[in-house]
């Protein structure tokens, strides 16, 4: 009874209070093009199979794999970081762009963009509207993970707010990737080549991150100095560091900062590419 | 309503359109004709901000497309040429969903619906998923997207293309119908098609207006426009195609099938002598008692100026 109170206060309260806010903000900030481009996006991941798919296969994986294979209940504490959190954004490489592929490539492959682009809307209303019909799904996933949590909150008594700390790092980190996904997605027209080379490259930036990886950039001397300034951008953009200091429960702003620069910077990326395609 | 000067288009180095200016007002319908390639649809895509025009000036309803990229497209209906659609919606959905963002109020989204889905005669299959309707239907689901918001502006790429003669028929009597209201452009390739729905009709080839006027008035530029058919029976070899020649009113004498019956010519005017032409060979053959079989003015044909005028384009 304990930990169901525990599980309703520290996760389910939180969750229904981020989804209100992002539905006030849907509602009464956001103008009405992007609400009705958020709407159809959304629907017509649930009209096909792919969101079901893709809910089946991360929950799967992320579910399975911790418990069996990462050895949450060997570990004799109630504590999810090792084994799950560690884990969960090498799902989310290759998840998050699974669930951003269709974003711009499929309105390609179709033509609708001709139809979508000759509406009285604003780039930014069509990309920020469609990107964040894919953060909902990806927000669903994390969301329908809660068995895990569950689980271990059965077992002992973990610090639920390390574990909140750990979703909510890991979300920004799939949101990172969804970006990422955004940009290459509106670079071509087959979700195939979408795919496969928004998981190269969320996997680059995500090992970019990784201490062994960062030390070795750093370390580099003589000639490699030439292109210093490439290897302290590989090494700026590593997303790894901050996931990591988020996941412990340190809410850095400058994490939160980065976030969102990277995400922006993102979006941005995604329209400047659509505006040269037109031309 | 729509103003369009001397707009320009490169792709690289190709030239897609080359300095394209015309205009159209309320209540008019310009028919686009051209071959494959000319730059048609090209410029449509420009006219409706799809594509940003290398240079020129293009301005709906006063309105430069460059400075309020949106209040112009909001003015606008578009059929692009493919009639592309959310595959996995259902036709009302669709509809639904282009309604809203063509900015119709909540309140006036179900008789705007409604109405395009009756006007495009798209009833039987109002609530069937996209990805399964015949082409015909989907052309249509498309066409009505772009009616919707009632717009003061409809741009339509080959609006009737893989219809059946039926639906063509409907699809012709509809533009026309609207072009009553409205500014209207559509691109062809079917001349009878500009002669059933246009007021006015351009031609490009390769990127440049090369023929601007009423239908009829493209007609009679056609070679053949004001030229005269004889077919006559009657005393063998009276040498009536040199008669024919010689009379004075004609240019050249074109005889299709001569034999001991009788003959079949066709007779061009000579410069500004059009109108006295069958009078002329009427009595000639009267004077050389032959049987008139057939007697017509051509009226000249849009299919015969478009080969005319693109044909030796290409060829230079």
């Amino acid at each position: 009874m304990d930990a169901f109170i525990n599980l309703l206060t520290d996760f389910a309260i939180p969750t229904v209070v981020v989804a209100a806010i992002f539905v006030a903000i849907l509602l009464f900030v956001l103008p009405r093009e992007v609400r009705t481009i958020f709407k159809r996006e959304l629907s017509s991941y649930f009209t096909s199979p792919i969101a079901y798919v893709l809910f089946v296969v991360f929950l799967g994986i992320s579910n399975t794999l911790s418990f069996f294979f990462t050895g949450v209940l060997e570990g004799g504490e109630a504590d999810l970081f090792l084994p799950y959190f560690q884990y969960l954004p090498w799902y989310l490489v290759l998840i998050a762009p699974a669930v951003g592929m269709r974003l711009w490539s499929e309105e390609q492959r179709l033509g609708t963009m001709e139809l979508l682009l000759t509406m009285p809307v604003a780039p930014w209303q069509a990309i920020l509207g469609k990107y964040l019909a894919a953060a909902v799904v990806l927000f669903g996933m994390l969301v329908l993970s809660f068995p895990i949590v569950w689980t271990i909150n059965y077992l002992g008594d973990p610090d639920n707010g390390v574990i909140m700390a750990g979703f909510v790092a890991s979300f920004l980190v799939a949101l990172c990737f969804l970006a990422v996904t955004s940009v290459i997605s509106a670079m071509t027209r087959s979700q195939m080549v979408a795919l496969l080379v928004s998981v190269a490259a969320c996997m680059m930036l995500w090992l970019s991150g990784l201490p062994h990886v960062s030390e070795l950039l750093m370390s580099l001397k003589g000639g490699w100095l030439i292109f210093w300034p490439i290897l302290k951008l590989v090494n700026i953009l590593g997303v790894m560091p901050h996931f990591t200091e988020l996941a412990k429960g340190v809410l850095g702003l400058r994490d939160i900062v980065f976030f969102v620069t990277f995400i922006a910077f993102c979006l941005f990326a995604t329209s400047v590419v659509i505006r040269l395609k037109r031309a | 309503m729509i103003e369009v000067e001397n707009l320009q288009k490169h792709f690289g180095t190709k030239v897609a359109v080359d300095g394209v200016s015309f205009t159209v007002n309320k209540g008019e319908v310009l028919g686009f004709l051209g071959p494959n390639g000319a730059g048609k649809s090209t410029t449509m895509r420009m006219v409706t901000g799809y594509l940003p025009p290398t240079d020129g000036k293009i301005s709906i309803d006063g309105v430069d497309i460059e400075d309020d990229e949106i209040a112009a497209k909001a003015r606008i209906g578009y059929l692009p040429e493919a009639a592309p659609l959310y595959s996995d919606m259902t036709v009302e959905g669709f509809l639904r969903f282009s309604a809203e963002m063509r900015g119709v109020p909540s309140g006036e989204l179900d008789a705007a619906v409604d109405n395009a889905i009756k006007t495009t005669f798209l009833e039987p299959v109002r609530h069937q998923s996209i990805d399964t309707l015949s082409k015909g239907y989907r052309h249509r689901t498309c066409f009505a997207q772009s009616i919707i918001h009632d717009p003061e502006i409809l741009i339509l790429d080959e609006p009737t293309d893989g219809l059946d003669p039926n639906q063509k028929h409907e699809i012709r009597q509809l533009i026309r119908r609207m072009g009553k209201e409205k500014a209207i452009i559509f691109s062809t390739h079917i001349l009878e098609e500009v002669e059933a729905a246009c007021t006015r009709a351009i031609i490009i080839d390769r990127g440049r207006v090369i023929a601007d006027g009423t239908p009829d008035e493209l007609k009679a530029r056609a070679a053949k426009a004001g030229a005269v058919l004889l077919r006559a029976k009657g005393l063998a070899g009276t040498g009536i195609e040199k008669e024919l020649d010689k009379m004075g009113e004609s240019e050249k004498v074109e005889v299709i099938e001569s034999d001991d019956e009788g003959i079949t010519a066709m007779v061009y005017p000579a410069k500004g002598k059009k109108e006295n032409l069958s009078t002329a060979i009427y009595s000639l053959c009267k004077e050389k008692n032959l049987t008139i079989e057939e007697l017509r003015v051509e009226e000249g044909r849009l299919d015969d100026l478009f080969r005319e005028i693109t044909k030796t384009d290409a060829e230079d």
